[in-house]
């Protein structure tokens, strides 16, 4: 996976609470046996989705990704150019499923998101290091798991970690004979 | 130390799981006791395996089936998609490579992944469990920890048989006083969702209890914990008991002799401590419940059958005030509406949520001797061929049949819509299913997510009907 340090970019807006994953990929499109070539479905269903192919920040109303736990979710945002998504609040599967693509979930405070929902196109530059997103002078920082934050930064992925606790792994297994 | 304290069940299961405690700079390690996968979010997992080069772990802790994708046709097992037929034939080819057991489609065994693991007695109490479904909390039912995962996490499980995890919080669902005629456990936790609302469960388990709770059977139990995911929790849970013990006793995959003495040692052990705490608590009173019906595009949005579905104009948040809007719109209702006669063209009876014997001799009761409404259809699909042999054994096939409704083959079916079974745009259907989001039965349809007793009084009146009416 490529390192995410900062990114800048225009955003797009959907200002709706709680956007369902069906909504962001509709089951009609589970069929395949990759992870490629969703973006061209994303929020097919919505014939008014500000589409903004040069856009990588997509600003979202509360409750973002809720409902079911399909990755290819997150794999039709990042196939169509999004790198991160931000909310006030991201639902839970779905954060853990955009960390693992190299999509940032970023959630701001109410006052930060209001202002971000009133102006889409406009700027923002997101800082992973310093956990910080920027927009028209105002700096918020955002809360984001520190192995999750560790992961994005180096580019690498929890499997390599979990592959390394083998022993531990081993020893548990005998422990509860199981 | 932890020990002398009073623990919650989550509490006991948690610890009992881990692998490595977390800490500020790494989440927990979690072990995973079962592990079940279906077709459609499995092959990106195997898929890395493959790149990686990596086996799977423990593949007699893997379970697959078909599910999701499968036709539904009476006494047809032949798949025409041709893109549903070759994730299918990829969900056989990689189980056999990995040594994996498959309930394949026409096979014995075969089912949606959430009937069919607590029906051969693999979901146990005090347990690990997840899938790549969201709908994984159902098996919360049984005392065990059970979550849905994305299927980056489907190839950890596979690989390492164990899960990174931050220790989600509790949340206490205390269900009082009991249920009256007429309203059931799907009933029960739409209004449970309407309470917590979308994101009211998120970052929690929800652990239900209460005289309630004690009282439903273990099929609704798991409907119960089925639609904790509606309401964001990452799981739902509910202390084993002897209902709990009973279901399991005989069941092909449960302990037996011995080792059955044994787990059920340890499987008493497993409620919460008295004075253990949760970090939320809620209380709801069942005796006040009303069969519910949702009106809206997401489980939250829901109301009591004689109702009417409520003004935007009322709420003051303008993110609010615009999503009902929205929402009304899509489902062609108007604001102030009663919601009895609102008409309907299909009904659907099946799901994770409701697709189990008890569900189909609960809609059965009300359409033994009775006609569907003219022009209405309604399918019925069990959840799994053993729910389907049962109820035929039991004559409700004939019943559903005699009544005017198709009586179908086993799966996910209209729940996803991802199989052919499907609403067209505009059309209206009650739904035994667990979501409503706009499209999720095919595009442009409109679902009112009800109980199989609603669902089935709607397919007599063809239209939102309340079923206390037709109860003899
Ligand atoms: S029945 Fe519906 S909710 Fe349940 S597993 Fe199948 S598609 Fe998912």
């Amino acid at each position: 996976m490529e390192p995410f340090k900062t990114l800048e970019s225009r955003t797009v807006v959907v200002a709706r609470p709680d956007i369902d994953t069906d909504q962001i990929i509709p089951a009609r499109f589970l069929k395949g046996t990759t992870r490629t070539g969703l973006g061209k479905h994303l929020f097919a269903g919505w014939p008014d989705f500000p589409r903004d192919e040069g856009a990588r920040v997509l600003v979202a109303g509360p409750n973002f990704g809720c409902g079911s736990s399909r990755e290819h979710a997150a794999w039709a945002l990042v196939d169509y150019g999004f790198r991160a998504v931000v909310s006030s609040s991201i639902a839970d599967i779905f954060r853990a499923n955009a960390l693992k693509n190299g999509l940032l979930p970023v959630a701001v405070d109410e006052a930060m998101h209001r202002r971000l929902v009133a102006r889409p196109g406009a700027r923002v530059i997101i800082d992973l290091a310093q956990r910080t997103l920027e927009f028209e002078g105002a700096r918020v920082t955002f809360a984001i798991d520190p192995f999750a934050r560790r992961c994005l930064l180096d580019g690498t992925d929890e499997l390599g970690f979990l592959l390394a606790q083998q022993n531990a792994i081993a020893a548990h297994e005998k422990e509860r004979a199981c | 130390m932890a020990q002398s304290e009073p623990r919650t069940l989550f509490e006991k299961i948690w610890e009992a799981h881990l692998v490595s405690a977390e800490t500020e700079e790494t989440p927990a390690v979690l072990y995973v006791d079962l592990h079940l996968v279906h077709e459609v979010t499995s092959p990106q997992a195997f898929a890395v395996l493959r790149e990686r080069g990596l086996k799977v772990r423990r593949p007699e802790r893997t379970v697959a089936t078909m599910d999701h994708s499968t036709p539904t046709t009476p006494g047809r097992f032949v798949v025409e998609d041709a893109q549903c037929a070759a994730q299918l034939a990829e969900l056989q080819a990689n189980c056999s490579e990995h040594g994996i057991e498959l309930h394949a489609l026409g096979s014995e065994q075969q089912g949606i992944v959430h009937v069919i693991g607590p029906e051969m007695g693999l979901t146990q109490p005090g347990m690990t469990i997840v899938c790549g479904d969201s709908h994984t909390s159902t098996h919360g039912a049984f005392g065990a920890f059970a979550f849905g995962i994305g299927t980056s996490e489907v190839a950890h499980v596979l690989a390492t048989q164990c899960l990174l995890q931050r220790r989600p919080r509790t949340l206490e669902v205390r269900v009082e006083g009991r249920l009256r005629p007429g309203v059931s456990a799907k009933d029960l936790i739409l209004a449970v969702i309407a309470r917590l609302g979308m994101a009211g469960g998120a970052g929690h388990v929800i652990e239900y209890s209460g005289p309630a709770i004690r009282a439903l059977s273990m099929e609704e139990r798991m409907t119960v914990c089925n639609m904790s995911i509606e309401a964001g929790a990452r799981a739902g849970l509910i202390g084993p008991d002897d209902a709990t013990f009973q279901y399991l006793a005989g069941r092909p995959r449960a302990p037996r002799a011995e080792a059955w003495e044994e787990a059920l040692a340890l499987w008493r052990t497993l409620t919460s401590d008295p004075g253990a705490r949760y970090d939320r608590s809620l209380t709801i009173d069942a005796a006040a419940l009303e069969p519910t019906v949702t009106f809206g595009t997401n489980p939250s949005m829901s109301a009591p059958v004689v109702g009417a579905v409520p003004d935007p104009q009322s709420l003051q948040e303008p993110a609010s005030r615009a999503a009902l809007e929205r929402a009304l719109e899509y489902m062609g209702l108007r604001p102030g509406q009663r919601l009895l006669g609102h008409p309907i063209e299909v009904v659907f009876i099946g799901s994770c949520t409701n697709s189990r014997l008890e569900d189909l001799r609960a809609a059965a009761s009300l359409l033994r001797g009775r006609k569907v409404a003219p022009r209405v259809r309604v399918l019925v699909v069990p959840g799994s061929r053993q729910v389907k042999r049962a109820a035929e054994q039991e004559g409700l096939d004939q019943v559903f049949r005699e009544a005017g409704a198709e009586w179908r083959e086993p799966g996910c079916s209209m729940c996803i819509a991802m199989n052919g079974d499907q609403l067209r745009p505009g059309q209206a259907a009650v739904s035994t299913s667990n979501r409503n989001f706009e499209g999720r039965q095919g595009p442009g349809g409109r679902t009112f997510l009800a109980s199989p007793l609603t669902a089935a009084a709607a397919a007599i009146k063809g239209a939102i009907a309340d079923p206390r009416e037709l109860l003899r």
